[in-house]
């Protein structure tokens, strides 16, 4: 294998040294939104999916707090996927139920079923940079990844933790993003998002998220077990673990509407 | 040593100049180094209770250091179109003052109401310019309605509002991170009055406080200093009459307190603005050791004595005394070591510093400048008749002056006790400072500054949901609004109240607190999913859901009334809910405690201080009893200085509980002259008691009543001071030093010839030496 791959390392160096002549035209924006075309090309049919996730949270005085939720999504073609959550932790949450259809633009459709009070209630907000149950995590770090959302800027190749990446930058296009732009790595070989760096209203540093441990579903569908936020500016950091990813359950439209919601349990 | 020292001085005057300008020089390059710290933290030292159940609180939650731009429309209505959106534009500006981590105002309030089965969430003014009279009246009624708004973003009457902003300050520069934060906000504020002339603009918050500590401090060195040189100038001038030695004392000043701010740079201190005023206290301090050479210099020369053998002479005389009397201030500074408070650890020991580098400078440096300079006397003017005179005065009336002095010294004490405690730092800056203008205009429009943030731990994971807990804290928030301090509670359970009352239709009936924990904790999760960026309850909650914080705004209080707002909280909670964990912790809470609990330790410090300046005195005195006697002019100008304050301000802290071990160490001095010149009278020329006092008088009157003047104008230049705590510092220092002297004057001479009746008990060396010169 390794005396292999190195030939092919070479290769394909040579190769991008070759055409680097014919890419000139491109500029780093269009390049920036090609890398993210592709990533988003490379994780398109699924279909369906679901998965288990547990949520670690820390504070500066080394409190922990664990919070488990299922998930299961559902692929839309030309729009934000449709998501339904399922709170299992903290026990006083059981039971309650999210649901939401994102859209690549403008607000979400959002609503949620409290069991205690037994009613489905709709939520309107602009706000998706709130922080998602007092997580590092805003509701906009973990919905679905449309090309809409962000214009892009290719900025420059680097290696992280052994993997070839791009290194291109996101600027949100809804005005109410609490970020001015995120750094992302994206790795050559896959098109994963290996790291991101989330800037603040002012442009400072706020947050870094890593990805760790991907395996991939049906041959094609790259999925981390592990994101992990740290807020550097107020030291409080999530841990994201994610387990039984399932696709092709079946799910369907029924299955994410505010019926099902109430059913969701 | 000195027997040695100054001759071989005298002989290579230029050698010594030189060789001192050089290591001047590179010791005082130091001070490049030398960075203010603008964090009011600074004033707490790493054991402070206070200070660490604070930083917990603030790991816990969210750090709450804020700015707030305090806006008041001329003609009192905040509730127009053009005065909403400027609001909001500042309050979107905002987001880009340095470390804004939150920015909190009456537009991007996060309003929630109801409509049929949907939850709403959005600001409170999104879009003001579109907002017609019927919208910005409903707008002015929800926020003077809102417990969080009222009383804290805006005032009951809607004529003032504030746009609040917290700051993570990373303390990884803490010299420049403050005074970007201020020059941003300046920039906002300056902006705002040129586009919204009809509206005022005020900046408070503790990142201005912060600032402020530095702006008052800078402005001091730029204003204070030069006045404390030209004043110094002008008494050696005027009363000495000579320009060489004014230009050589001013000389040693500048070279004592360069080369002590470059130690200080070297070894890593940093400014505060306590110890910003070191370089001021020993500029005064540097004065008196020249006075003492300069003025026994001048009496040998008009007595025929040649220069060279004049200086040889007064340095011969002086070397002692005026050792002593440096070490004794010396150690009267060190005992601010014993503070709790670190930048006074620092001034005590710099100024400690600076002083023995003058002694130094004055035993080397100065009799090297003065045997190069010309030097000439004018002849006497029969001046010190009037010493004379005044001797004459207190012998002739000793038998009522010591009945009197006492009965006026004890009588003033008598109101040492009655001056309150009280540190409150917005007055810690006088009113020409703007950050207590802005202040002072909050408290009497909004609210005051001093917060108190309890933190309530229900010791459970979710804990805060548990309607045991919930009720326990609304009954805490209810009973906080109920006290008479009070301005504004910022509390959990106000939020859940709304949110219940949102998911019933917005029933007024249902502002109430949810009835399960389940209820309350769906409620919160469906809140905190539609709450912006920076606007969420991460503040308020901890990670696990297992405490919260409670943040009261109070009235400006003193120290003592704080301290017993406290005990109460603690003593409502201790009846009320026992079950639950609390800490109380805030800035101000910090700064009422740390007088008192500095006083504790300062009053160790002099204790130290005083035994081993009695300790000295003895030595030099060679003389218990005189030691003892000594301890009363040196003990009473400190107690009768506080008992004055008490007609004068009447509020003592932080700042003045240090002034009694400072003065200490130097109201010695004057004791150890007067004394050692009596003693000097008794044993060397046999004399009585009353023509001991009017020896000791004739020699040192003249000298004790400059060098007084001369510290008394510079602590009275430091008296005018912007920034209270050195001002308060320098005043009440100045007082005990005047008072000080009076003493000395009325009050021990009389006390010397009441006590001192029997014949002069010499040690055996002294006895000894009498008697040879007696034989020769």
């Amino acid at each position: 294998m390794r005396r292999q791959r190195m030939p092919l390392r070479i290769f394909l160096i040579l190769t991008l040294l070759g055409v680097q002549p014919l890419l000139h035209a491109e500029s780093a924006e269009e390049k920036g939104q090609a890398i993210a075309a592709e990533s988003i090309a490379r994780d398109t049919g699924w279909g369906d999916m679901k998965a288990d996730m547990q949520m670690i949270l820390r504070n500066r005085q080394g409190e922990e707090s664990l919070r488990e939720i299922r998930m299961q999504s559902l692929e839309q073609e030309n729009d934000g996927d449709k998501s339904l959550t399922v709170f299992d932790k903290p026990l006083d949450v059981k039971g309650t139920a999210f649901l939401s259809f994102s859209h690549a633009l403008g607000a979400d459709d959002q609503w949620l079923y409290l069991p205690a009070l037994k009613r489905v209630k709709r939520i309107s907000s602009r706000n998706k940079s709130g922080p998602f149950m007092g997580s590092e995590f805003a509701y906009e770090d973990l919905s679905s990844f449309e090309i809409e959302k962000y214009t892009y800027k290719y900025i420059k190749d680097e290696v992280i933790d052994g993997l070839d990446c791009f290194v291109v930058e996101q600027y949100p296009v809804d005005k109410n993003s609490g970020y001015t732009r995120r750094l992302v790595w994206i790795d050559k070989a896959e098109y994963r998002v290996q790291r991101a760096e989330f800037y603040d209203r002012k442009d400072s540093p706020l947050k870094t998220l890593t990805y760790t441990g991907y395996q991939q579903y049906l041959n094609k569908y790259w999925r981390p077990d592990r994101m992990d936020m740290v807020n550097h500016q107020t030291g409080k950091s999530t841990e994201l673990r994610w387990m039984n990813y399932q696709f092709g359950s079946g799910l369907d439209e029924a299955d994410f509407n505010k019926n099902s919601l109430k059913r969701a349990r | 040593m000195h027997q040695k020292l100054t001759p071989w001085i005298l002989k290579h005057p230029v050698i010594v100049i030189l060789a001192t300008i050089l290591l001047v020089a590179v010791v005082a390059s130091g001070a490049r180094h030398l960075v203010f710290k603008s964090d009011y933290r600074v004033f707490f030292g790493k054991e402070n209770p206070q200070l660490n159940a604070y930083e917990a609180i603030q790991k816990i939650y969210n750090k709450s250091d804020n700015v707030a731009f305090i806006i008041a429309p001329k003609d009192g209505r905040v509730f127009t179109s053009e005065r909403l959106e400027a609001i909001r534009e500042l309050t979107e500006a905002s987001w880009q003052i340095p470390f804004s981590t939150r920015v909190d105002s009456i537009t991007n309030y996060q309003y929630s109401y109801a409509d049929g089965d949907e939850l709403i969430v959005e600001d409170l003014a999104l879009e003001p310019l579109q907002m017609d009279q019927a919208a910005l009246e409903r707008a002015r009624n929800i926020a003077i309605n809102e417990p969080l708004l009222r009383n804290k973003l805006i005032s009951p009457q809607a004529h003032v509002t504030l746009v609040n902003t917290t700051v993570q300050l990373p303390g990884i520069n803490p010299v420049e991170e403050v005074p970007q934060i201020a020059s941003k906000v300046r920039e906002l504020q300056s902006q705002f009055i040129a586009k919204n002339p009809d509206v005022d603009v005020y900046l408070s918050g503790m990142v201005m406080m912060n600032n402020s500590f530095a702006e008052a401090s800078l402005e001091d060195s730029a204003t204070l200093v030069p006045v404390m040189f030209l004043i110094v100038a002008l008494a050696i001038g005027l009363l000495l009459r000579t320009i060489t030695g004014t230009l050589s004392t001013i000389l040693i000043i500048i070279f004592s307190i360069t080369t002590t701010m470059g130690i200080a740079g070297w070894t890593g201190f940093y400014l505060t603005a306590p110890s910003a005023s070191a370089p001021t206290m020993i500029l005064t301090l540097a004065v008196a050791d020249c006075i003492h050479i300069l003025t026994t210099l001048f009496h040998e020369m008009r007595n025929g004595v040649a220069k060279r053998q004049a200086i040889l002479d007064s340095l011969r005389i002086n070397y002692q005394p005026i050792f002593l009397t440096s070490i004794t201030t010396a150690i009267g500074f060190l005992s601010m070591n014993f503070s709790d408070s670190p930048p006074f650890r620092d001034l005590g020991n710099l100024v400690a510093i600076g002083v023995m580098l003058a002694f130094l400078f004055s035993v080397t440096l100065f009799p090297a400048l003065l045997s190069l300079l010309p030097l000439k006397v004018k002849p006497h003017k029969a001046r010190g008749d009037l010493m004379m005179h005044f001797a004459d005065f207190v012998v002739h009336n000793r038998r009522w002056l010591l009945p009197i002095t006492s009965l006026i010294m004890v009588f003033i004490m008598l109101f040492l006790p009655q001056n309150k405690l009280n540190d409150d730092f917005v007055k810690y800056f006088d009113t020409t400072v703007p950050f207590r203008q802005a202040t002072d205009f909050m408290q009497e429009n909004i609210s005051g500054m001093t917060t108190m943030e309890i933190s309530l731990d229900a010791g459970k994971s979710s804990g805060i949901n548990d309607p045991a807990f919930l009720q326990k804290l609304e009954q805490l928030s209810q009973w906080l609004r109920d006290q008479p301090e009070t301005d504004h509670v910022n509390t959990l359970s106000d939020t859940l109240k709304r949110l219940n009352r949102n998911m019933h239709a917005d029933d007024p009936s249902w502002y109430r607190l949810p009835d399960s924990q389940e209820l309350a904790a769906q409620y919160l999760l469906l809140y905190e999913m539609s709450l912006p960026y920076g606007l969420d309850l991460n503040n308020q909650l901890n990670v696990d859901k297992s405490s919260t914080r409670l943040i009261a705004t109070f009235d400006n209080m003193t120290s003592n009334e704080q301290i017993e707002l406290e005990q109460r909280i603690l003593h409502w909670l201790e009846l009320n809910a026992p079950e639950y964990q609390v800490t109380i912790a805030s800035p101000a809470l910090m700064f009422s405690h740390i007088g008192q609990r500095n006083i504790r330790s300062m009053l160790l410090g002099v204790t130290f201080a005083l035994i081993l300046i009695s300790l000295l005195l003895g030595i030099a005195l060679k003389s218990i009893k005189f030691g003892l006697i000594s301890l009363l002019p040196n003990l009473t100008p400190a107690a009768v200085g506080f008992g004055a304050w008490y007609f004068i301000n009447g509020q003592v802290g932080l700042a003045l509980s240090v002034v009694a071990g400072m003065t200490l160490g130097i109201v010695v001095d004057d004791t150890v002259h007067f004394l050692s010149k009596y003693l000097r009278a008794r044993r060397e020329r046999n004399a009585n008691p009353h023509a001991a006092v009017r020896y000791a008088f004739s020699s040192v009157g003249r000298a004790l009543w400059i060098t007084t003047l001369v510290l008394v104008c510079g602590f009275m230049v430091l008296a005018q001071s912007t920034f209270k705590v050195n001002a308060d510092m320098g005043l009440l220092t100045a007082l005990t030093i005047l008072i000080a002297l009076a003493i000395d004057f009325l009050f021990l001479p009389p006390l010397l010839m009441k006590l001192d009746t029997h014949p002069i008990t010499t040690t055996e060396g002294a006895i000894k030496d009498e008697k040879a010169k007696n034989a020769a």
